[in-house]
């Protein structure tokens, strides 16, 4: 087996911690991440507690299932209350719409069904051809392309795809752009920049001077790169680098590149607590239009509710709150019964510090 | 969902690979890489592998971050 435990060696995480406590003196530095992998990361080993006071993490919008507005989650339900059969990923299923999720569509007989791949959703399709499935695709760069790859094979005719998939560059250059964010770096997700490669990242130092650092998921990993994003800080310095060489190169996944780009053009789409983010969505291209269930069914793009009064997923998102300083957060808000969408995936900066909180 | 783990290659049938998550094994599609062999390490993502890391630069990388270490801080 892989040396992975060496990633979390204590003796080595302590040297880490040193060196950053050495290198950050006099200063102090924020950071932002944009990956629920690296949040629960975070969370789950006390980082924050450990590093010192002058080093903050923020979390950003990394988590897919948050940001999926309300609008899309309303036509998935909408679909399944007419009779489709609705498949998506098993954390999409309580997050709430404007007014219902799939899970309570589901609870009230509506068929809606968990799957773990769109191979599985594939397989469902032609198990019974004589009935409509509609895969709800939820997803960011590294979602993205095992639906090309199935899309570009030809699916079924009786399963279309209701398509919400995001990519990370665009929010990240928005988040810079809005000007009430303050922080010095970015720390980059690893599995995203599998996809899309460091070369993606590029536009970030190059238009708004601010340093990458792509890192792996282990605490070393994140600390490593802390270590990185000060150094290069302190040494007025921006430029994408790469921590987690094992998994990430500079061109990224090329195969999985063309094939997105083959089947899905970027268009401006709406996030959820964030608004309209330029370039920021995949759209089906017109080729394989069948499949878009959009058109199929004629969906047309309402307005949903994607903050509900009190939540407040919209701050969290954007790094300006933390979960436990809304009011929501625990009281009313909890994993089993979430109010918010940041409180229902495992990847949502509320539900991972709900679940990790009291380790901490 | 996106936790994306790593595991072994056991077996390949055409673009579906066998992969051992220290125990727990599952299929996963592999025609978003070129050339995996059995004994490769990749990372699945929703049933895709999404890229490949090999044994020996796994654990390079760890003699690579005490020296990148050493670099930064001099530790
Ligand atoms: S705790 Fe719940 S209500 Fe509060 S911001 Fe998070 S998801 Fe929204």
């Amino acid at each position: 087996m892989l040396a992975f435990k060496d990633f979390r060696s204590r003796k080595l995480a302590k040297r880490c911690i040193e060196a950053i406590e050495k290198l950050s003196a006099g200063e102090s530095y924020t950071f932002m991440h944009v990956c629920g992998t690296h949040e629960q990361t975070i969370t789950r080993h006390g980082l924050r507690s450990l590093l010192p006071e002058n080093i903050r993490l923020i979390a950003g919008p990394g988590c897919p299932v948050c940001v999926t507005p309300a609008s899309d989650v309303d036509a998935a339900v909408a679909l399944a209350g007419d009779g489709k059969v609705v498949l998506t990923y098993g954390d999409a299923l309580r997050v709430p719409g404007s007014e219902l999720s799939l899970a309570q569509v589901k609870a009230r007989g509506g068929d809606v069904r968990v799957v773990y791949s769109i191979r599985e959703a594939i397989k469902l399709a032609k198990a019974e051809p004589e009935k409509e499935f509609v895969f709800f695709s939820i997803g960011l760069d590294t979602t993205a392309p095992s639906i090309a790859a199935e899309v570009a094979r030809g699916l079924p005719a009786n399963l279309s795809i209701l398509n919400a998939l995001r990519l990370t560059v665009p929010v990240m250059e928005l988040l810079l752009g809005m000007g009430d964010l303050h922080f010095e770096g970015y720390l980059a997700p690893g599995h995203v920049s599998a996809i899309i490669g460091a070369r993606a990242y590029e536009v970030i130092p190059r238009a708004y001077g601010m340093p990458v650092v792509i890192s792996g998921f282990e605490p070393l990993d994140v600390l490593l790169s802390i270590a990185m994003l000060i150094k290069q800080v302190k040494e007025g310095e921006a430029r994408v680098e790469n921590e987690y060489t094992r998994a990430v190169s500079y061109e990224g996944n090329v195969i999985a590149q063309e094939l997105v780009s083959r089947v899905f053009e970027v268009s401006t789409v709406h996030w959820r607590g964030i608004g309209r983010v330029p370039f920021s969505g995949l759209k089906l291209r017109e080729e394989y239009a069948e499949w878009d269930a959009r058109l199929k069914y004629d969906l047309r793009e309402d307005r949903g509710i994607d903050i509900r009064p009190g939540c407040s997923c919209h701050l969290v998102i954007t790094g300006k709150l933390s979960p436990q300083e809304c009011r929501m957060f625990r009281s009313a808000c909890t994993p089993a019964k979430p109010y918010g969408p940041c409180m229902v995936s495992q990847e949502g900066t509320c539900n991972v510090a709900y679940r990790y909180s009291q380790e901490v | 969902m996106c936790l994306a783990i790593p595991g072994v290659v056991k077996e390949i049938r055409g673009n579906i690979a066998v992969v051992d998550y220290g125990g727990v094994v599952k299929e996963a599609d592999i025609s978003l890489l070129s050339d995996v062999r059995v004994g490769d390490y990749v990372i699945v993502h929703v049933g895709y592998a999404i890229t490949k890391l090999t044994e020996s630069e796994a654990k390079e990388s760890i003699a690579t971050w005490k020296e990148a270490l050493e670099r930064l801080a001099g530790f």
